[in-house]
């Protein structure tokens, strides 16, 4: 297995505010990555700098070994990088359809016959569960259907790698059940997973490695048990004795 | 007096209103830009179509497939050089920037071709009327054609935006500019698109409207005012609003025009200002401002 996705030496500071330092980190392709750390940590400036809505202050973002720090998040969208965001932003004034529509026309498989492009929107429906509100205008989704559409609407631009920003957060436990089934079936497509989320047992079900960052360092990066069970990682959750 | 003719005039006029505020519509609805030099596009469309028709013979019907490519050209010029940079970001930039081409407009319309009115000559065309129930009511052709275009503009635009692959990235741009560049859309060429069209349909506009009456250098602003009206009494965001817009103006117009022929844009601007005061958002609007 090749690196799919690299950050190299990523800094990044609002005004004097420092927050990722130094951060190296690399997924390898057909692997899921687990982030997981404090509010403020800085996980979801990692996510937004690896989608290209940021830049890095230094450091560089690899995809298939290219360096793509400078390239806009439409063609990294392009290239396959696809992600959910934190609290859902559908097209609200689009149906449920139309807004999978415009990934799966605009993104990495840019598909413009209508056979293709039903094809890509039906498994993107069907995957997540969404075929019956499919012309559902969705501002109207509730948020458990929102968080769905999100997923559905990162499928359907054929992505290599699916960045996820705590998707499972404000879900009832049967619900984040459900979502957990949804994403390993995901998986056995080949997507290269990186999942943010605070609801650990949700992640470990999934993920193969596990990232723990804090005040935008590295704490530590490896197998998810053991990740979990060190002693740096268990004083962030349960804090210190 | 006439009411009754002076309705269906009222909504001829506002075919070409609300021919003038579709571009507005369209490029506030997409990325959020308020064109103040909306108006002297229109202007400058119209003397780039009598040149044309001065230097040729040709008839000004010609003229608009010569000039309305060009206008395309024109607004994705433009969006590249100017509105790129002051799209998203403080709307005192948009306002600076676009009346200051404006004024720019103006003065090289002014210095091109002086403060001389001119006109694009239809000939007999513009004359020809159908008259109806006896001869009350009479229906000029070209006015009546000007709207058919207008409706048919509105129609093709509709269409477009709701059915085809770059019309659903119009929608999905003005929802969520951030979103739709996840989703791989380029929003820079999907504002150059939108820009062309907002270009295209005022300069059809203009040049309509210069079939109809004279136009000079500094006519742009007061058509402005019309297209601004036109899109705030329909709705912002709403096509099938603008035309609604465009036609109570025009019937506003021409009904105070009946009541006293001095009134007639006193009482466009005072139905303009009640639909503010009762229904800020207009008749096709959604319940809140967004």
């Amino acid at each position: 297995m090749t690196e799919l996705l690299e950050l190299v030496g990523v800094s990044k500071q609002f005004g004097t505010l420092t927050v990722l330092e130094n951060l190296n980190v690399a997924i390898k392709s057909g692997s899921a990555l687990g982030v997981v750390g404090p509010n403020g940590a800085g996980k979801t400036t990692m996510l937004n700098i690896l989608a290209g809505d940021l830049a890095p202050s230094s450091g560089s973002v690899l995809f298939e070994g290219a360096d793509v720090t400078s390239v806009p998040s439409h063609q990294r969208s392009r290239k396959g990088i696809g992600r959910t965001s934190q609290i859902p932003r559908p097209f609200e004034g689009l149906t449920v359809y139309e807004n999978i529509l415009v990934g799966a026309t605009f993104g990495r498989g840019k598909l413009r016959k209508s056979k293709t492009i039903n094809q890509a929107c039906g498994f993107a429906l069907e995957t997540t569960g969404m075929t019956s509100k499919a012309n559902v205008v969705a501002g109207q989704l509730t948020l458990l259907e929102r968080k769905r559409l999100e997923l559905a609407r990162a499928l359907a631009i054929q992505p290599s790698v699916l960045l996820l920003d705590e998707i499972a957060g404000g879900l009832t436990e049967m619900e984040v059940h459900d979502l957990v089934v949804t994403i390993k079936l995901i998986r056995t497509t080949g997507i290269t997973l990186i999942w943010i989320e605070h609801i650990v047992h949700a992640l470990l079900e999934v993920v193969d490695q596990l990232l723990a960052i804090d005040y935008g360092r590295m704490l530590m990066c490896g197998d998810p048990k053991s990740v979990m069970a060190s002693p740096e990682v268990q004083s962030i959750y349960l804090g210190n004795e | 007096m006439n009411w009754f003719n002076a309705i269906i005039q009222g909504v001829l006029v506002g075919g070409l209103y609300a021919m003038y505020a579709t571009g507005l519509s369209v490029s506030f609805g997409v990325m959020r830009l308020v064109n103040l030099a909306h108006g002297d596009l229109a202007v400058g469309s119209a003397f780039i179509a009598s040149t044309f028709c001065l230097a040729t013979g040709l008839s000004p019907f010609l003229a608009i497939f010569v000039v309305l490519p060009l206008s395309a050209l024109v607004g994705i010029g433009l969006q590249v050089a100017v509105f790129n940079r002051v799209v998203g970001v403080d709307p005192s930039y948009q306002i600076v920037a676009t009346f200051g081409l404006s004024i720019a407009i103006q003065n090289v319309l002014l210095q091109q071709y002086a403060a001389n009115p001119r006109a694009l000559n239809i000939g007999e065309f513009g004359n020809q009327s159908l008259k109806l129930v006896g001869d009350d009511v009479v229906i000029g052709l070209f006015p009546l054609s000007r709207f058919v275009v207008a409706v048919l503009v509105l129609v093709l635009l509709s269409l477009f935006i709701g059915r085809t692959r770059i019309g659903r990235a119009f929608r999905a741009t003005s929802d969520d500019p951030d979103i739709a560049r996840l989703m791989g859309v380029n929003i820079r060429s999907i504002y150059a698109v939108a820009f062309a069209i907002a270009v295209t349909t005022v300069a059809l506009a203009g040049i309509f409207n210069g079939m109809q009456t004279q136009f000079s250098a500094a006519d742009g602003p007061a058509l402005l005012i019309y297209a601004f009206e036109s899109v705030i009494i329909g709705g912002l965001g709403s096509l099938w609003g603008t035309l609604c817009g465009g036609i109570i103006l025009g019937i506003s117009q021409t009904i105070g025009a009946e009541i006293d022929p001095g009134w007639k844009q006193l009482i466009g601007h005072l139905v303009f200002l009640i639909v503010l005061l009762v229904r800020p958002m207009g008749i096709f609007g959604k319940d809140e401002l967004r």
